[in-house]
């Protein structure tokens, strides 16, 4: 129906946006997982800068939302999706802070060389970014079934996670002086953790969207919780 | 000769509003809290200030106009024989979309409606008192010997709110309240309504859906049978629910601005 034009425009530029925003991200994540594998220090920089690029654009969508809430006052599921969309922004820009928390450590690293070759971290990455491209899809998309299955693949990451712990543990083990270099790649093994996490809250968005539901995927720190009780 | 308990302040039940043989309204059932606002929404000509002006027999002086189905008040079907549509009026004010004072002084224009109904207690008083409730007396108390017209367009409408609460009605009825106002006096009644609810039921019609979200508490949803051209009331929830996560598809339509 062609009563709101205008504003479906808009809605469509900002989902376009959001779908831009996110390409960003992933990139940023798997350049940082690249530079870290490669030691290139230099491109690591370059990865912190392109952070603000991100940030800025984050608020440039963060904008716009306030300005179509101002100005074409939403309701039911546009409300639903322009709230959903502030969110969503907010959690990408996180990741991005995952992206160059990676970065950082390769340069803090210095001159000394990776505890182990970088296997399963990139994997993670890999399947990280996936998650998120097809989460993303499903939420501009309106793609619920999509959207609830994609958090069960959170488990992959994790496992990988775990694997990459005990791997690093068994270095430490052996020689107590590997544990500062161990902990770096922990680090990062952690923040690509972190970012599979907050895609399924991405997927949460996605149904809330359309449906209304506030329905939380199980994450993470629950199965922790859930083992420690 | 109406009883004073029941668990909400009116309630329809199979409720048809015809005018001859059209049916406007078709088969409501509205059960409207107390000291609650509900608001009626739908678009244009789906039968919601019909459907308001039932509620106190206003549709009585529309000459071919008949109901079926009940409208109850703490039980009592106001359409019945033995009912006075005068003493329905009295519990059940209304405010309309202009203001409309009558061509007295703003004292006269509360005190009138008081006297014809027998009122024995002090009259400035009771003036005083309506006009406080309608957040007016400031701006008037030193020139209630003035004519009401005198008055700008938001205060005449607060000046009409004062005289339907001077007769102490239960359920204030509005059609579209604050549709002729400016944004600051449209303010100053969506204010007053909140204040008002504390004494009084009210039933607000509005095509002004930012407004309903505002004010109300419960939303009803109206929508006109597309064979019959019949309105009736497709969705009704509280007014969180309708305006964020409305369950029929039409409501969302509407509430939208897809439809409509």
């Amino acid at each position: 129906m062609a009563i709101r034009k205008t504003f479906e425009q808009e809605i469509q530029q900002l989902k376009d946006e959001i779908l831009l925003l996110g390409s960003m991200v992933e990139q940023a994540t798997l350049d940082a997982v690249e530079a870290l594998k490669k030691r290139d220090m230099r491109w690591s920089e370059q990865i912190i800068a392109a952070d603000k690029k991100i940030n800025e654009k984050r608020f440039e969508l963060e904008n716009k939302v306030m300005i179509l809430i101002a100005t074409q006052q939403p309701m039911a599921r546009d409300l639903r999706m322009i709230a959903s969309i502030l969110e969503v922004i907010s959690e990408l820009e996180r990741m991005g802070d995952y992206a160059k928390g990676i970065a950082v450590i390769n340069i803090r690293m210095g001159e000394q060389p990776l505890l182990k070759p970088l296997i399963d971290i990139p994997r993670m990455a890999q399947k990280g970014t996936d998650m998120l491209h097809r989460a993303l899809t499903a939420f501009v998309n309106g793609d619920v079934e999509t959207a609830r299955a994609i958090p069960e693949e959170d488990d992959e990451v994790d496992m990988l996670y775990e694997q990459v712990y005990r791997e690093l543990m068994t270095y430490v083990m052996a020689d107590a002086r590997t544990i500062e270099r161990a902990n770096w790649l922990l680090w990062a093994a952690h923040n690509l953790e972190r970012l599979a996490d907050r895609v399924t809250n991405i997927c949460e968005r996605a149904v809330f969207a359309v449906t209304g539901e506030y329905k939380e995927t199980r994450s993470t720190y629950d199965e922790i919780e859930k083992t420690e009780k | 000769m109406l009883p004073e308990n029941s668990q909400y302040a009116i309630e329809t039940r199979n409720l048809s509003i015809f005018y001859g043989n059209f049916e406007a309204v078709k088969n409501v059932n509205l059960q409207i809290e107390k000291q609650r606002i509900t608001a009626i929404i739908g678009p244009s000509g789906c039968g919601k200030s019909t459907l308001l002006r039932a509620f106190n027999r206003m549709n009585d002086f529309v000459p071919s106009s008949h109901v079926k189905g009940e409208i109850l008040l703490h039980g009592t079907n106001l359409y019945g024989k033995e009912i006075d549509p005068v003493e329905v009026r009295r519990k059940i004010g209304m405010v309309f979309q202009k203001p409309n004072p009558f061509p007295k002084s703003i004292y006269e224009n509360i005190a009138w409606g008081a006297r014809i109904n027998g009122y024995k207690g002090n009259m400035d008083d009771l003036v005083e008192q309506s006009l406080r409730g309608a957040a007016l007396w400031d701006e008037v108390k030193d020139k209630l010997k003035q004519s009401a017209y005198a008055l700008s367009g938001g205060q005449q409408q607060r000046l009409c709110i004062a005289r339907a609460i001077a007769v102490q009605p239960e359920i204030i009825l509005m059609d579209e309240p604050a549709s002729a106002l400016d944004p600051i006096s449209t303010l100053r009644i969506e204010e007053l309504m909140q204040e008002l609810k504390k004494n009084y039921t009210i039933i607000i019609v509005t095509h002004n859906m930012q407004q309903a979200a505002r004010v109300s508490d419960y939303t009803a949803m109206m929508m006109l049978y597309e064979d019959t051209r019949s309105g009736t009331v497709i969705e009704y929830d509280k007014t969180e629910i309708i305006f964020t996560r409305p369950k029929d598809k039409r409501t969302e339509d509407y509430v939208t601005g897809r439809f409509g």
